[in-house]
Formats: C-alpha cells, structure tokens, sequence
C-alpha cells in the first residue's frame, strides 16, 4: 500500500468553466476516494418565487443554467400550465420541441468539445465549437438571444417561426449536419481518444439504477430511460427511440451524446415537416393551484419541478432536481480506482452543470 | 492594439453565473471570434495571467476564493465583471445568498452589460481593460521604487 496523499481538485480548475471541488484521496496515483464539496454557485433562487409572480418566474427559470436555459423555462411553463389546466396550441408545442433540440444540440456539442479539451485534443475542441457555433446562429435568428431564449412563455411561445424560416433552417442544419459527421469518428474511432475512454470511469447497469443516475450517464450504463418518451410537448407524435449503449465507461457516455445529437437533427426535421399552423399562444387567467411533478429529458438527464400553488400569484413551493444532482452519486462510484490523470475525463462524462444543480 | 507590448492572458472564475456568460467567455476563444489571434488566451493559473474575468455574483462560500485569486495575480491587473450579475446581482438580486456585484469584493476596472453578455461585447471589455492595464503598467513604471536610491 502507498502513501495515502489528499489533492484538491477545484473550484477553480482550467478543465472546469465552472466551480466544484472534490477532495481526491489518493494512493500513489490511485484514487480512492473522491468527496465533493459544493456551494459556490448557490444563489438560492427557489425563493425567488417568493417575490416573483408565476410569469416572471420563466425568467428565473431560464436562467438556471445557460446552457439548457429554454428546458429549463419549458419544464417549468409546462408545469404551470397542468396546475392552471391550461392546453398550449400545437403549434407552440411544435415550437417548443424545435428549440429544445437545437439547445440539445449546442448543449451536447459544448459538451464533446469541452471533453476533447479534457484529454488535451484542443483542436477537436474548437472545432466542436466551430460547429456549435452556427447552430447558435439559428437560436438567434428565431429566439433573439444565444445563450438565453426568453421564447417560453406560461401558455404557448412567445414568437413565432415563420414556415419559410423553417424550410431555410432545415437546409442549414443538413450543412450543420455534414460538418458535424466530418467530427464524429474523431470521437468514435481515434486510437489516441480511445485510449482515454474506452474502459476509463465504468458504472454497470446495476450500480447506474440503484444511484439513480439519470440522462446519458443511464444510457451510456444499458437502461433505455428518456423522458421525451413521456409524450410531452410534440415528442409522441415524432418517430425517435432512446439512444442506448451497454458498456458502461467513458467511451459509452461519448458514443450516447454523439449518436443523440444526429437523432435530434433528425428530430427537428422531423417537427418541421409536421408543423402545424395556428396560433402559439392562448391567454392566460386565475392563479396556479394544486401540486404537479414536471419532468423532462434535458440534456444532462431528466430534470424535475415540484411545483406548489396556493391560489395566489406567488407558488407556494418551487422545486427543481436537476440531472447533475442525480449524476454526483455515480460519479463518486466512477472515480474511485481510477487514475489521478483520468479524473478530469471522469468527471466530464457525467457533464457536469454546478449552476443547475446548486441554483 | 498597436501599443500593446505583450499577450495579455485571462484567468476565467465563475462566481455564481447561470453559465451563461461562461460559456459565451468559452465562445471568444474559439474559431468564430477567436481572440487567440491577438495573444490573448485562457489559463488556470492566476500567476500567469494579467486579466480577471469574472462572471456572476459574490456569495459567502466564494468571496475568499475570488480574494485569493486576484491577491495571487502580479501587478498590474486589470479585473473585468462579465454580465449583469456580475456588476449588480441583476435577476438574482434578491435571492438570500447573492451579496451583489464582484465591486463588493474587489476593485473592477470594466463593466461588460448582458444577459448574457455577448461575445462581441466581452471581447470589447477585455479590449478596454487592456488600456487599463497598460495606464496601471504606466503609473507602476514611474513609481520610484523602495529599494532603489
């Protein structure tokens, strides 16, 4: 047995945008145990519906997290709406779906570039970037803003995209859509990223189930469980299966995000040959009553709002459990008995996101 | 950007931003802005770096994060507050565990306004801040030093 060494990893690491520190207790480059330690993104914003009424709210809501801003609004209005009784037009649900997917896509793709820059390939990491860029450009030509949408609205959408944009975003996603084919065997078959991933970070099905691990950590493990299959917003009515590798390490994690990204392309394409026309907004009266679980597939995994209404403009309880939270647990599991030089990989693969978790 | 001498580097800290403006700080890096090109890059070591990026606003748990940080960065130094939370608490101003802006804490020499703030517009901040820091590198030049005389 070594020496037993304690490494801190964190807040402020170049591999993370983001802070989190876990202590890392190794044995010579073993590690055998990994204790997290969070709470410096906390900002308390739960609260907020203290002071904020249920339709500023989608403002907080959004910004959660800027990387799945418009999920976070769209959970939150959907929730909302089942407590008002509320039935959003199918055009808006149309909408909506678009637009989660394109922040799917720039969301997977910031993540496959931030992981490449994780095992020092920086050069695949900007050209993920590259590519994530221009669907950017699309989220900002229909939403206005890149980063944050502010398109979901209590009740439908807030703008509309008009048929003509939607038949010219689908040519340039099918552009998008080559270049970011060009990328993928990069990570599915390069020797030296293999190497890295391939046996690195294993979590077997069991384990996955039992810490409730959720999104493409439980994918990457062998559990086919996405929560689009729940049917809401226009997912039922779109032609897709959950994306499910069976292996259980690092290389299974990146195979799920990319196989999920071309199936989102498609998914979009798919809502665009499907839309139907009509209004993307009904109005809004009275005060949400009644408690709802609102639970949606975001990129990271399946997020959940509890949502409490009292009759008032104000919720009474809002409550988020974000996919990251889920994934802390497995990831302990995943670093212990690896290797200190893997850890930063490691932890990537669960994609982190410090802000939605610590809100 | 004539008058500047040396590649001025970045350190990046996330106080507690939505991401937001973090990933958008990410974005100035890579292929379609590009701030390479004017020497400008991204490091984890606060010794090596000349700018401060900070994004979000200042709470209990990372005000002394943010202290040591900047205390760890050599003169002259330039801090830049990236969004609106940054320079106010902006949506988040009311919420019990945001104390306010990263003014609070230490001196800021830039403010970049958003919500997120856009590339555009950080690279403009950082661009000001770069002729902060070369007045800061100035004034440090003329000082007559302790140990001289």
């Amino acid at each position: 047995m070594g020496t037993r060494t304690i490494i801190p990893f964190g807040p402020q690491h170049p591999v993370l945008p983001e802070p989190i520190h876990l202590d890392l207790v190794l044995e010579d480059e073993k590690v055998v145990d990994a204790l997290p330690s969070i709470g410096y993104v906390h900002r308390g914003l739960e609260r907020l519906a203290e002071v904020k009424d249920y339709n500023e709210l989608v403002y907080v809501a959004e910004r959660i997290c800027g990387i799945c801003s418009f999920i976070h609004g769209q959970g939150y209005c959907q929730g909302v709406e089942t407590l008002l009784n509320v039935e959003v037009p199918p055009r808006a649900k149309y909408l909506r779906t678009i637009w989660a997917e394109l922040s799917r896509i720039h969301s997977h793709l910031l993540w496959l570039g931030l992981f490449a820059d994780s095992f020092g390939f920086e050069s695949l990491f900007m050209h993920c970037w590259r590519v994530r860029e221009k669907i950017v450009d699309i989220i900002e030509e229909t939403a206005g803003g890149r980063v944050i949408f502010g398109s979901c609205k209590v009740g439908g959408v807030r703008r509309d995209i008009s048929n003509d944009t939607l038949k010219r975003i689908r040519g340039e996603l099918a552009a998008i859509e080559s270049q970011y084919n060009e990328l993928k065997p990069t990570f599915l078959k390069d020797a030296s990223v293999n190497r890295r991933t391939v046996g690195v970070g294993m979590l077997s099905r069991e384990q996955a189930i039992a810490l409730g691990a959720v999104g493409p950590t439980l994918r990457g493990s062998g559990v086919a469980q996405d929560m689009r299959k729940l049917g809401y917003a226009a997912y039922k009515e779109l032609q897709w299966e959950p994306v499910v590798e069976t292996a259980g390490d690092c290389y299974a994690r990146t195979v799920v995000r990319v196989r999920e990204v071309t199936m989102s392309f498609d998914i979009i394409r798919q809502a665009i040959e499907k839309i139907p026309a009509g209004p993307i907004a009904v109005k809004i009266t009275g005060n949400p009553t009644g408690e709802f679980f609102s639970r949606l597939e975001q990129p990271r995994g399946e997020v959940v709002y509890y949502l409490k209404g009292n009759n008032t403009k104000n919720l009474e309880r809002f409550r988020i459990r974000t996919p990251t939270f889920a994934n802390s647990p497995p990831l302990v599991i995943m670093l212990k008995g690896c290797e200190l030089p893997d850890v930063p990989v490691i932890v990537l693969t669960i994609d982190p996101c410090i802000s939605c978790t610590e809100r | 950007m004539s008058f500047l001498k040396k590649s001025p580097w970045i350190l990046h800290y996330d106080g507690s931003s939505c991401n937001g403006c973090d990933i958008e700080v990410l974005a100035c890096l890579t292929p379609l802005y590009d701030i390479e090109r004017f020497g400008i890059i991204n490091t984890g070591n606060p010794k090596h770096a000349d700018v401060f990026l900070i994004t979000g606003s200042v709470n209990e748990q990372n005000i002394p994060i943010i202290k040591r940080l900047y205390e760890q960065m050599p003169d002259p130094k330039v801090v830049v507050a990236v969004g609106i939370c940054a320079t106010s608490g902006g949506i988040f101003q009311e919420c019990y565990n945001v104390k306010g802006g990263i003014d609070k804490v230490i001196p800021v020499d830039v403010y970049v306004p958003g919500c997120a703030a856009r590339p555009e517009a950080i690279i403009d901040g950082v661009v000001q801040g770069l002729g902060v820091l070369e007045k800061k590198y100035a004034a440090l030049k003329n000082k007559p030093s302790k140990t001289a005389a």
